[in-house]
């Protein structure tokens, strides 16, 4: 059996123990990437070498006591649009194919830290834009529970890296659901913490205002244990928040009597499908069960929340986006004519038809004659799903409902109706709209075998309401390993 | 279809985002900018006078420290991934004739 198929925190019990070490856990993570991920493509880039070497270094460190957390010497995969020193992080992009960055982004440092062992870089959909992991520049990352099948995305790759055992736990990247809808895809727990939580330094930017870092892991109590070692006020963000608390694992109890919980009717009309849906309503009558307190109401301006997003997440890309040029680092077009040919040539080459497209979107709403038709209704429209965010909450401690419409398409028919695909956020993006925390729990499978997720949703910096009511659910069954990982 | 992108406008947009579109791609971006921006339209049904533009959830202020070099001369490992360089330079096609 893998050391693979424990939880991280288990498997951070055994090495503290001495039963295992962290380079024999590495080893087994390097031996399940290699079995497996030719056939499933979760990782754009796999340091052998440098993941064993850190495993060395961290069992001398846990040996000597230096180390005692609970994720020394547990092996991490991290998405691969956080900067990682001297290894490549491609944003699974042309115009990044050869980028080695100089320095490590803060959360994967807090990650180091811990003790954990970085051992590659996940793929993802190109710059984070789409649900599928499909647009990526190294091809699809496949479901591990059926490969004719999408992991979801943008975190495809770190979802599926987990689910099919090539790591402990992973970390990934949330700007319109990229951590819990592909959570969600892959039967793993995925977290988008409050916007401001974990630090942006080193993160290749996106939608600023929107983009969070999460753990992406096989349960709660991973989650929870991960997201305390990662999140941190970080002065290099000039958005990183002060918390008063970053103590997340104390919410893991179980016991929800008296939590109120929501259920948006809103989330649960047309375009749903029954096979999501049954799940997630048998996960709310679990908690009702166990003494939480359930509540239909009317959530109101959902359908708002798509268009007010791409307006927005497009802006901010098409400015983020401007500093991939071809002059500092990144590909370069081989023949041009003068400076400016240069830059249009080597993004036209560089950028793929997801990232053109939104760029070119962005660029529009923002030009001069549209920006208060387009942009600054987008940003009212937010202010507006904030208050009605803010109302609810009022009443609830926790919003409950799916985190996607469907489980995975398959591959190859999602990308061809790009407003279809997007239709497809409509349960996370108002999240990341609001700077809310969510988490997605796996809750069953539909008819076909493919896993379904249960999305909770919590006020701003309330995390402890949703690992609270997530973990209390979880107790009611057992992980469902991915068959394909054994 | 409300919204009919012309060509002026993707060469327009082209240039803001510096993008160099093919004609075929032209056309594909003039169709799926057009059928977004109908989508996009329905926000003209929900009523926001009156709503300040929210640009962020928290207050956010600028945050700002002295000005004081903390990290090293790290101009080796920068210019390392230069696409060309030319001795502690990054390498461009001239810029002024």
């Amino acid at each position: 059996m893998s050391l693979m198929s424990l939880t991280a925190v288990e498997l951070g019990k055994k090495i503290a123990a001495g039963e295992v070490s962290a380079v024999e856990a590495t080893k087994d993570a390097l031996a399940q990437v290699k079995r497996l991920d030719e056939k499933y493509n979760c990782y754009v880039t796999v340091d052998e070498e440098a993941a064993l070497r850190e495993a060395e270094a961290v069992q001398q460190k846990i040996a000597s006591g230096e180390l005692t957390g609970p994720l020394a010497g547990v092996p991490v995969a991290i998405k691969d649009n956080m900067c990682t020193e001297g290894m490549l992080t491609t944003c699974s992009s042309k115009i990044l194919y050869n980028f080695k960055p100089t320095y490590t982004a803060e959360a994967v440092l807090n990650l180091r830290k811990a003790g954990a062992v970085v051992i590659g870089k996940t793929n993802m959909d190109e710059f984070a834009m789409g649900s599928t992991t499909e647009t990526s520049f190294f091809g699809p990352t496949k479901n591990p529970w059926n490969p004719e099948h999408v992991p979801g995305g943008s975190s495809g790759g770190s979802c599926a890296a987990v689910a099919a055992e090539e790591c402990s736990f992973a970390l990934g990247s949330d700007t319109g659901g990229s951590i819990r809808q592909p959570s969600s895809f892959c039967g793993v727990t995925g977290l988008k913490p409050t916007y401001g939580t974990v630090s942006r330094y080193g993160l290749i930017a996106y939608g600023s205002s929107l983009d969070q870092i999460g753990p992406i892991c096989k349960d709660v109590t991973d989650c929870a244990t991960v997201l305390e070692a990662i999140a941190s006020h970080d002065p290099k963000d000039s958005t990183s928040v002060s918390r008063e608390s970053y103590d997340f694992t104390a919410a893991l109890r179980d016991d929800v009597k008296g939590l109120r919980i929501g259920i948006p009717r809103d989330y649960f009309g047309e375009g749903l499908d029954v096979e999501v849906k049954e799940p997630i309503l048998k996960a709310a009558k679990v908690l009702e069960e166990k003494g939480a307190i359930l509540e239909e109401f009317d959530l109101s301006l959902v359908e708002y929340a798509i268009p007010a997003y791409y307006i927005i997440a497009s802006a901010e890309a098409s400015s983020n986006l401007a500093r991939f040029d071809g002059v500092k680092y990144g590909y370069r077009t081989q023949d041009y004519n003068g400076l400016h040919n240069m830059y249009k040539k080597s993004r036209s080459e560089g950028f793929g038809p997801e990232v053109k497209r939104r760029i070119m979107l962005g660029s529009f709403v923002l030009s001069s004659g549209y920006y208060d038709a387009y942009y600054l209704k987008a940003l009212k429209t937010k202010a507006l799903i904030k208050q009605a965010f803010d109302r609810a909450f009022a009443k609830y401690d926790v919003i409950l409902g799916p985190a996607a419409p469907t489980t995975a398409p398959k591959l190859g028919e999602s990308l061809s109706d790009p407003i279809k695909m997007y239709l497809g956020d409509i349960y996370t993006i108002s999240v990341n709209l609001a700077g809310l925390p969510g988490i997605t729990v796996p809750c069953g499978l539909d008819s076909r075998g493919l896993p379904v997720g249960l999305q909770l949703i919590g006020d701003c910096f309330k995390e402890e309401n949703i690992i609270r009511a997530a973990y209390a659910f979880e107790q009611s069954r057992s992980y469902a390993h991915c068959p394909a990982a054994e | 279809m409300a919204n009919i992108i012309s060509d002026e406008t993707i060469e327009y947009v082209g240039i803001l985002a510096k993008l160099e579109l093919s004609d075929e791609e032209k056309e594909q971006a003039k169709k799926d900018m057009g059928n977004m921006l109908d989508y996009i339209d329905m926000l003209n049904g929900l009523d926001t006078e009156g709503v300040e533009p929210m640009s962020h959830v928290f207050p956010v202020h600028n945050v700002f420290r002295e000005d004081v070099v903390t990290n090293g001369d790290e101009h080796e490992k920068t210019l390392a991934n230069a696409p060309a360089r030319s001795e502690n330079a990054f390498k461009v096609p001239k810029t002024v004739e």
